[in-house]
């Protein structure tokens, strides 16, 4: 966030200096944050509905579907939040997604085809990660940096196409006021000022995806954290990669970090490259859930990330220093006795199970 | 002069410092409060639940009748837990009858099937999990709360204004008890 501003600056302060001269800078400096600023009044004036109405989300009660009504209850409970908003989205895609930049206008939307093929379990993992996105305030995050993005890509470009328009016209305002020995360093801030407009949006987009993918990673964490019961999401996750269904019909590029899985499905034969991808590779996810055999705290889910990723830490020290010890336990409800063979609950224990018939019933009912 | 300043000044510090521990202590024992209404919510409503859940099974279980006689009675005996240590006990007894009679139900498929059964066992399960989880915030605030009640200096004025320890909720069950836990698995 911090590097993505300085960015914003520095580029409004070059495009400043080489439009205006060593005085205009500032003036630069002022129109960067004036975009910026108008660009995050219009996003949040907005309020947080537009993502809901732009998929087509239908508000939904206990009565509608009161397995997820539970679930996000039970999470809301354990997250000591708020009881959130629930929407259901009529499409076939496995995909959930939660907006609202405070708890307590917070919402979650989940998709027909997620709660028709999951079981309890993993639905309570999925709602569990979007819960951990509220409860982090990432949708907040987020959306700052994707305003901030936005800001870079619009000056950057603005500023190219001023300077291809005035040489088009054969007359360089910069020029007309300075002399000889000033010529030379003007021409020397034109290039960086070009450079600084083509690699800043790059720049900006890398560190956008970086952020979104670290949120993702913590959302996991936290979702394990709420559930003790990293199993849950790991299916889920499973389904949803191993998932065929078209493209989610909602999704676009401004959406996508909101949802638990990348739902931009790659074109065949693109390649989708790690470094500009909104989403960590789910398999990844997958495995460091499954890692964590020791507990559901923040501190057993960062050493599973390193086991498994060979890399640092994505869990902030913050998150870290506390000494919590969440003990893990059986799948099913958290009633302890499930070891019974014939019970359904053993039965979604040992492989990710079958999504249970009531819940798909009444999906399609609706 | 001096003396009866200096005196003065600590005597007001003092009386400031007794009002802010007292304020903590108060703030920590609402918090502890809070949480547990929050449970009793949960614990409300899995009484209610319990009668409708055995109206609609007894259709189908003719013979099962001492199945629910003991639920039944722990659910009274749940009901009349007055204190946080006796609710700890009769509830956990309660969720053993509830995990013995889930496990008879496997037997009837018929009753599986009935969708009545499927709501009210879901909503029970959601009942069972929000009691579990808001147990691990309520235990928490009570852990806050002894902890400032014994520590010094805190416990002096705890004493003085006969502040008490707050009971953990624990959900004990015989049956856990008694079996040793041996996990090969995890």
């Amino acid at each position: 966030m911090v590097l993505m501003a300085l960015a914003l600056f520095l580029l409004g302060y070059l495009i400043g200096f080489v439009f205006f001269g060593p005085h205009g800078a500032f003036l630069g400096l002022i129109i960067a944050s004036a975009i910026w600023i108008i660009m995050t009044l219009i996003s949040f004036s907005g309020g947080d509905q537009i993502f809901l109405l732009a998929s087509k989300a239908k508000p939904v009660t206990h009565d509608v579907h009161p397995q997820l009504f539970n679930v996000v209850e039970e999470m809301a409970i354990s997250a000591s939040l708020p009881v959130p908003k629930v929407y259901i989205i009529n499409d076939p895609a496995p995909n959930a997604f939660a907006t609202g930049r405070k708890p307590e206008t917070a919402s979650i939307a989940v998709t027909a085809g997620l709660l028709g093929r999951l079981n309890r379990d993993e639905l309570q993992g999925v709602v569990a990660h979007e819960m951990s996105h509220i409860l982090h305030r990432d949708i907040l995050f987020v959306t700052l940096a994707g305003i901030m993005l936005g800001s870079i890509v619009l000056l950057s470009q603005v500023f190219l196409r001023g300077m291809f328009y005035s040489s088009m016209g054969g007359r360089r305002r910069y020029s007309s006021g300075s002399g000889g020995g000033g010529g030379a360093a003007m021409a020397i801030m034109l290039v960086v000022a070009i450079l600084a407009a083509i690699l800043a949006p790059i720049f900006a987009h890398l560190l956008y995806f970086a952020l979104s993918r670290k949120r993702e990673y913590l959302a996991d964490a936290g979702a394990a954290r709420l559930t003790r019961y990293p199993e849950g999401l790991a299916c889920a996750l499973e389904k949803i990669a191993n998932d065929t269904s078209p493209q989610l019909a909602a999704a676009n590029k401004v959406t996508a970090p909101m949802y638990i899985a990348n739902p931009l499905k790659k074109k065949k034969g693109a390649k989708l490259s790690n470094l500009s991808s909104t989403h960590p590779p789910i398999s990844e996810r997958i495995k460091i859930l499954r890692n964590m055999t020791h507990g559901a705290a923040f501190k057993d889910y960062a050493k599973a990330f390193t086991d498994v990723t060979k890399a640092g830490t994505v869990v902030p020290a913050s998150a870290l220093t506390q000494k919590e010890d969440v003990a893990l336990r059986r799948p099913g409800a958290l009633q302890k006795k499930n070891l019974h063979k014939n019970s359904s609950y053993a039965k979604s224990a040992t492989s990710c199970g079958q999504s249970t018939a009531s819940s798909s019933s009444l999906v399609s009912a609706d | 002069m001096i003396v009866l300043i200096v005196i003065l000044a600590i005597l007001v510090l003092l009386v400031l410092f007794v009002i802010g521990i007292y304020n903590a202590l108060i703030r920590l024992r609402n918090q502890a409060d809070n949480a547990w209404s929050q449970i009793d919510v949960q614990l409300k409503r899995r009484h209610d639940l319990i009668p409708n859940l055995v109206e609609t099974a007894k259709g189908y279980m003719k013979h099962e009748r001492e199945t629910f006689e003991a639920i039944t009675e722990a659910r009274s005996r749940a009901m009349g837990a007055k204190t946080v240590a006796e609710a700890s006990k009769a509830e956990g007894g309660l969720a053993d009858a509830l995990s013995k009679f889930m496990l008879v139900v496997e037997n009837y498929p018929d009753l599986k099937a009935n969708q009545n059964f499927l709501a009210l066992q879901e909503e029970l399960t959601s009942t069972e999990n929000k009691i579990a989880f808001a147990r691990q915030g309520y235990n928490d605030q009570v852990l806050f709360f002894n902890n400032k009640i014994q520590m010094f200096p805190s416990n002096i004025i705890a004493g003085t204004f006969n502040f008490t320890k707050r009971d953990f909720f624990e959900l004990e069950s015989e049956a856990e008890r008694k079996v040793p836990k041996v996990s090969f698995t995890q």
